[in-house]
């Protein structure tokens, strides 16, 4: 009962956030020099002012901006994302065409770095002071540094071109009309350069965040006692350290899913992936209002609802916090 | 012959020789095979008649025609139109149609198509037409199979405008009392060209198909072409490199990867099929206010600018110096003109005349990569030497646009097609009655000239053709003495290809045209 009242005031408290999200992203939008429609008349290399005022028209840009933010807050309200002028489609379907490809990425990365950044960083705070410590803070540090941009170049470089072993672009092969299994394998093998690319970054940091934490555990008390008692180190490792080294990088994490979405736009770039992140870029050049602002209202609700699920974590991660 | 002659006697027969490709072998083979084209940037529609950018036109080029094509010398040769005649006062312009073409839905294509077109849909929708057509007084089918134009004044570059970019047949049966922008058929274009289309994948291709019942036998050769969207250069580079493209237009990879592709085995490069574009970039100057509103300050930067080196630096070669405002591959082009050679003392002498009394003056770079943004340094560095205070200002194209368009800049670049002929391309940024806020490809630098806007007036209406010549010479020499802007480049754009691709490149508007006339060898 508590958890689902919890749950609902979060929730109503989510919706809000996103409505003042979706005003401010608005209002901002429209401070950006240009609109759509003087867009589209650079884009033909040749217009008249007549036809910029027609297109402008035919957007609406002619009315007020107040009165383009209610008609806005509206159509959100009733779940209405708009009509793109531009693409000629609404908001919506652009959005969820493009939406499995990003989720599938991000979700992989994430997963990936999660994994093996909690592994890495476990394996080296047991090794304090090796080599295996040393290489891991290296190897954790580089991929920390390297612009994400320039690893997949490289990666694209080596896998793709030289040994080419796997594609370098691309969601799934174009014109092979793959289906069932085929089409799946296809599109594994289109992930593994994206995702690993993103989930490097990620990994290095998660590393690092399980490494410091558990260190940190390792000193407390209650580890002592548990050695004390004659526990098995492995154990104690598992058991008693991961365990509460773990609620920092669930944090971490639960933040950076709302923004690996933002996140993916570089590697989806390089990848010609075709997933939201570029959506977004792409209206974002184009002043395409409406799909921008829907993949940011999109974006921001998977914020909120990751934050959520990241507070019912905890409580599973350590029984002994509650939900208020 | 002359050119007037082989105009008026156009034939069908001329249309079959474009693609040098003999029908008698083309005509026993069924279309097969696929080719792989970057596209860049994806394009927002391919309804050619209501979406005119780079990217719609290359795909779009394909699913639509025009009633003629032009050559690389721009001499137009038939096609949807099978021959015309001109009355001898140039006032009537009767086009013969090609029988049995059809739409893609399979609907036959006739003259009621072209009055729609000509008459209702691209005037409302595309400016640069409604520009072309502003001399037509009206437009009539006298059959099914014959269109009659008449003028209301002689226009001299009117065979010059029926290309599928200029004028692309709208199928009247679909169009027709509807709202052109919002019809829904816009997301599933119908054309009567060789290819059509079948499926878009948003942010990751666009699909077409051979037209298998294509009114000139034997075109199209290939079976599907597969426009791939992949939005960063370097991997576009890449894709090319690893194989996976064939086809790679201008401007889509770096200049300096181009000089690497190209060496590639089995890769080819070429810049033919610009002809009728003649791209050509410059400096646009705001004239309405100091320091740019005195002709010597104009003239300084002109002088100050290393065009030779920008063209080794910033475009490894793919550009010609421009001297003056026609392009050297459109008519009536002129050398005999005032010169501007790299000369830093000259300049720094013409900026002490012309009172410059040491202001900053605002540059705006072209956001469309590397080797504008390497031109915008080479400029900057030129003028700093010359004495000139320069802040340039970074945008995105909305940016730019916005700026170009309203007027707030001292200095910005650009580049426009000058579409085969001076009044079509070319009057269009010195007239004086094109002043107007709203659009970065009107006279935005606020040049006013009435000698100039006479000549460019007298010249489009001009009829005999030795006449004409004198009067754009005259053009040319004033406007390179005002320098209104600093023109800077004649830009080849080099297409990349594999060498399996045959006759990828058959009339002057190059990749624009449709891919019907291209072979794979095997």
């Amino acid at each position: 009962m508590k958890r689902l009242q919890f749950m609902l005031t979060r929730l109503a408290q989510g919706i809000v956030a996103i409505l003042a999200i979706a005003t401010v992203n608005f209002l901002l939008v429209h401070a950006a020099p240009g609109d759509p429609a003087s867009v589209m008349a650079g884009e033909a290399g040749n217009a008249d002012p007549q036809f910029v005022a027609q297109l402008r028209h035919h957007f609406g840009l002619d009315l007020p901006l107040g009165t383009q933010l209610v008609i806005y807050l509206k159509h959100i309200v009733h779940l209405d994302l708009g009509y793109s002028y531009r693409q000629q489609l609404p908001v919506v379907n652009l959005i969820m065409q493009r939406l499995p490809a990003t989720l599938l990425l991000t979700g992989s990365a994430f997963i990936l770095s999660l994994i093996f950044g909690v592994a890495l960083g476990a394996w080296s705070s047991r090794k304090v002071g090796t080599w295996v410590d040393s290489a891991i803070s290296v190897v954790g540090l580089v991929f920390y540094a390297t612009p994400l941009y320039w690893l997949a170049m490289m990666a694209v470089l080596l896998f793709s071109i030289k040994l080419n072993w796997l594609p370098g672009f691309g969601y799934f092969t174009v014109g092979a009309n793959l289906s069932g299994l085929a089409r799946a394998w296809d599109i594994l093998q289109h992930l593994v350069l994206p995702s690993l690319t993103l989930a490097l970054f990620y990994m290095a940091v998660y590393a690092r965040m399980t490494r410091a934490s558990m260190q940190e555990v390792a000193q407390m008390d209650f580890v002592k006692t548990a050695r004390a008692k004659g526990l098995r180190p492995l154990r104690i490792e598992r058991a008693h350290i991961l365990r509460n080294a773990l609620l920092p990088v669930v944090t971490l994490a639960g933040i950076q899913a709302g923004g690996m979405i933002g996140g993916a736009v570089l590697t989806e770039t390089v990848f010609a992936w075709p997933g939201i992140g570029r959506l977004m870029f792409d209206a974002l050049l184009e002043r395409d209002y409406t799909v921008l602002l829907g993949c940011f209202l999109v974006a921001s609700a998977m914020a909120v609802i990751l934050n959520l699920v990241t507070d019912l974590l905890y409580t599973l991660v350590d029984p002994r916090i509650e939900l208020s | 012959m002359k050119r007037r002659q082989f105009i008026q006697m156009g034939t069908a027969g001329l249309g079959l020789s474009i693609a040098g490709v003999p029908l008698s072998t083309l005509a026993q083979n069924r279309a097969g095979g696929t080719l792989n084209v970057i596209v860049q940037p994806e394009p927002p529609g391919l309804m050619m008649g209501i979406v005119q950018n780079g990217p719609t036109q290359m795909i779009a080029g394909n699913l639509y025609e025009g009633l003629l094509r032009y050559d690389e010398n721009l001499v137009p040769h038939p096609h949807l139109a099978t021959g015309w005649t001109v009355s001898p006062d140039k006032l009537t312009y009767t086009f013969t149609l090609k029988p049995g073409v059809k739409w893609h839905d399979g609907k036959p294509f006739s003259a009621d198509d072209v009055v729609f077109t000509a008459a209702t849909f691209l005037p409302k929708t595309n400016p640069r037409t409604r520009y072309d057509l502003a001399a037509v007084d009206t437009i009539k089918a006298l059959d099914p199979l014959t269109v009659e134009f008449k003028l209301k004044y002689p226009f001299d570059p009117f065979l010059g405008i029926f290309e599928t970019g200029t004028m692309p047949m709208v199928p009247k049966h679909i169009y027709e009392n509807t709202d052109f922008l919002n019809n829904p058929a816009n997301n599933t274009p119908i054309g009567t060209g060789p290819y059509k289309f079948k499926q878009w994948v948003k942010g990751s291709y666009i699909q077409i198909t051979a037209n298998a019942d294509y009114h000139i036998p034997g075109v199209p050769s290939i079976a599907d072409i597969y426009f791939q969207v992949i939005p960063d250069a370097a991997s576009r580079a890449a894709a090319f490199e690893s194989g996976k493209i064939d086809v790679v237009p201008g401007g889509a990879v770096e200049y300096f990867d181009v000089e690497r592709l190209a060496k590639l085995p089995g890769a080819a490069v070429t810049t033919q099929g610009w002809e009728f574009f003649a791209p050509l970039s410059w400096l646009c100057l705001n004239n309405r206010a100091k320091p740019l509103d005195n002709v010597k300050v104009r003239q300084a930067i002109m002088t100050a600018i290393d065009h030779e080196a920008m063209t080794k630096i910033a475009w490894h070669g793919y550009a010609t110096p421009a001297t003056g405002p026609f392009n050297s591959h459109i008519k009536y082009h002129s050398d005999k003109v005032a010169k501007y050679p790299h000369d830093i003392a000259k300049a720094k002498q013409l900026l002490k005349e012309g009172g410059y009394a040491g202001q900053t003056l605002r540059l705006l770079p072209l956001p469309y990569g590397e080797s504008w943004q390497r031109q915008a340094e080479i400029v900057r560095q030129n003028l700093t030497q010359a004495g000139i205070k320069v802040d340039m200002m970074n945008t995105d194209v909305a940016g730019w646009n916005q700026r170009l368009s309203q007027w707030d800049f001292d200095m910005a670049f650009n580049y426009v097609y000058q579409y085969g002929d001076p009044a079509l391309g070319v009057a269009r940024n010195y007239v004086s009655t094109n002043i107007a806020k709203g659009s970065p490809f009107n006279n935005a630098e606020g040049y006013v000239n009435p000698k100039i806007d006479a000549l460019f007036m007298a010249a489009v209406r001009e009829l005999d053709d030795d006449k004409r010549k004198a009067i754009y010479d005259q053009v040319q020499q004033i406007l390179v003495d005002d320098v209104p802007v600093a023109w800077l480049h004649e830009i080849n754009f080099p297409t990349l290809y594999r060498t399996k691709v045959q006759n990828l490149i058959s009339s002057a508007i190059g990749l624009d045209d449709s891919f019907g006339y291209a072979k794979l060898s095997s």
